[in-house]
């Protein structure tokens, strides 16, 4: 049970990583990645998100929608829970927890319609898994996006110090490392299932 | 067919119309009343962030300036008189002037007047050719020519000249980030009602200062002499103004002798090409 859940955390974040292998989040991995604090933040706030949307939409899913054959309405769905339960804890985070809304507070409303978030949701309920197991991937999932953001946060300062020609600054210079990262993620491929064999 | 398509509005519907009454309950439950003076304050600062003030940007000064009334209204440098008498207005305290500052450059060693005593092909800021052995130039004290101040500039009033940092005083709201970013502290604010400045602080002896740029201070003392208002110190080798005092009547750069006491730029001319370091 246990070994599963790990195999489960350790393949969304190495393997299946969401932002460099199945290319969800690209919007804020490339515009919160200048400063690793920002990146650090990012990431957090995106992890505990993934979790709280995960925790609440796969009951709707299973619950509501299988209930009432309205399977087909997942998509519209989640996204409306989501964008509402966002701006729900940011309320919350406001008046309660101040200071942790000081510190994710600009972050919140930027991943309201997160692809990554919506995706972590609907590929919970594609594979198939339980709550349980849909918890651990969210955290596997959000883990995985502040281990992107963090790592390319990094590469992005080495390569702004390095003095790139002009032609490449800014914009080109970003994607061209941002494939080179993905594709060092590729390198992964396979590994976690001889961890366990 | 229709069914379904019934089904489906009726569905988001209802779960959109829940989401929107939890939502409203808990804004109106949960409301956290904001500041109205701390808003108009806010208003009214720049917004640059700048850190002048000494507090986390605008929104910190803001903050500060409601909850402690002994926090001056005069420390934005960037929003200057307007703003400390709009702030001081809100607040219905006494408005005082601010000293606006500008930055200076303490430094002339430009291409002309001193060498490169190595060829850096590292990083190219400033920070990182300062690790270097003190830098690749002749003197250790000058100005790196590699725009760490340029780049923190949020005005574009930093251009790099002939190798050397130069500041468009017209265009500097003193915020002094530049000063911060320095390896070599060459950067000074002062106050932009005085006008000269003593463009080199080599702390070396003057025959050793003279030798790696020709137009270092040589702490000759010439200038202190010669000012009437006794503004000039002469200190660790080399001359510094005290602003306090000085009048600006401009005699200590008529005597200097190897041309280091410059006036601050208010000409606005300077539009320099990008530098060159660019493409290498």
């Amino acid at each position: 049970m246990i070994k599963g859940l790990i195999y489960i955390i350790l393949t969304s974040v190495l393997v299946n990583n969401y932002v460099l292998t199945k290319f969800l989040g690209i919007c804020p991995f490339l515009g919160v990645s200048k400063k690793v604090g920002q990146a650090a933040g990012m990431g957090v706030a995106v992890t505990f998100v993934m979790i709280l949307a995960t925790a609440v939409t796969h009951p709707i899913y299973y619950f509501l929608l299988k209930k009432f054959e309205l399977e087909y309405l997942q998509t519209i769905v989640f996204i409306l829970v989501i964008a509402s339960l966002v701006q729900l804890v940011e309320i919350i985070l406001k008046k309660y927890i101040p200071s942790l809304h000081k510190a994710l507070g600009i972050y919140l409303p930027l991943i309201t319609t997160n692809c990554a978030v919506l995706g972590v949701c609907a590929n919970n309920i594609t594979d198939g898994y339980n709550f349980l197991e849909a918890m651990a991937s969210s955290l596997g999932c959000g883990l995985g996006f502040l281990l992107a953001m963090l790592l390319f946060a990094g590469v992005r300062q080495k390569v702004e110090n390095a003095n790139p020609p002009k032609c490449f600054r800014g914009v080109p210079i970003t994607l061209v490392s941002a494939a080179i990262v993905a594709l060092c993620f590729n390198g992964f491929a396979g590994i976690v299932e001889t961890l366990f064999a | 067919m229709v069914e379904a398509i019934i089904t489906a509005v009726i569905a988001v519907t209802v779960i959109g119309i829940l989401c929107a009454v939890m939502l409203v309950i808990a804004s109106i439950f949960m409301h956290v009343p904001e500041n109205e003076t701390e808003k108009k304050i806010r208003d009214c600062l720049p917004g640059a962030n700048c850190g002048a003030c000494g507090y986390s940007g605008c929104d910190g000064y803001a903050k500060a300036l409601c909850e402690d009334k002994s926090v001056k209204t005069n420390l934005c440098t960037p929003g200057a008189d307007k703003v400390s008498q709009a702030i001081s207005e809100i607040l219905g305290t006494e408005f005082e002037d601010t000293v606006e500052m500008v930055a200076t450059v303490r430094c002339c060693g430009d291409c002309n007047t001193t060498e490169k005593k190595t060829i850096y092909a590292g990083v190219e800021t400033c920070a990182a050719a300062k690790m270097l052995h003190g830098g690749d130039g002749m003197c250790t004290y000058g100005c790196l020519g590699r725009g760490d101040c340029a780049a923190v500039c949020p005005h574009d009033a930093i251009c790099m000249d002939q190798g050397i940092a130069r500041v468009d005083a017209r265009k500097c709201v003193g915020c002094g980030l530049c000063v911060k970013a320095c390896p070599n502290a060459l950067i000074h604010m002062m106050p932009d009602i005085k006008r000269q400045v003593i463009a080199c602080h080599n702390k070396q002896k003057g025959a050793v200062a003279r030798k790696v740029c020709s137009n270092a201070c040589i702490a000759c003392g010439k200038c202190a002499k010669a000012c009437p208002a006794d503004a000039i110190v002469i200190e660790n080798n080399f001359a510094s103004i005290k602003y306090d005092k000085c009048i600006s009547c401009g005699k200590c750069a008529e005597v200097c002798p190897t041309g280091c006491i410059r006036e601050a730029d208010y000409s606005g001319k300077h539009r320099f090409p990008e530098p060159n370091y660019i493409l290498r």
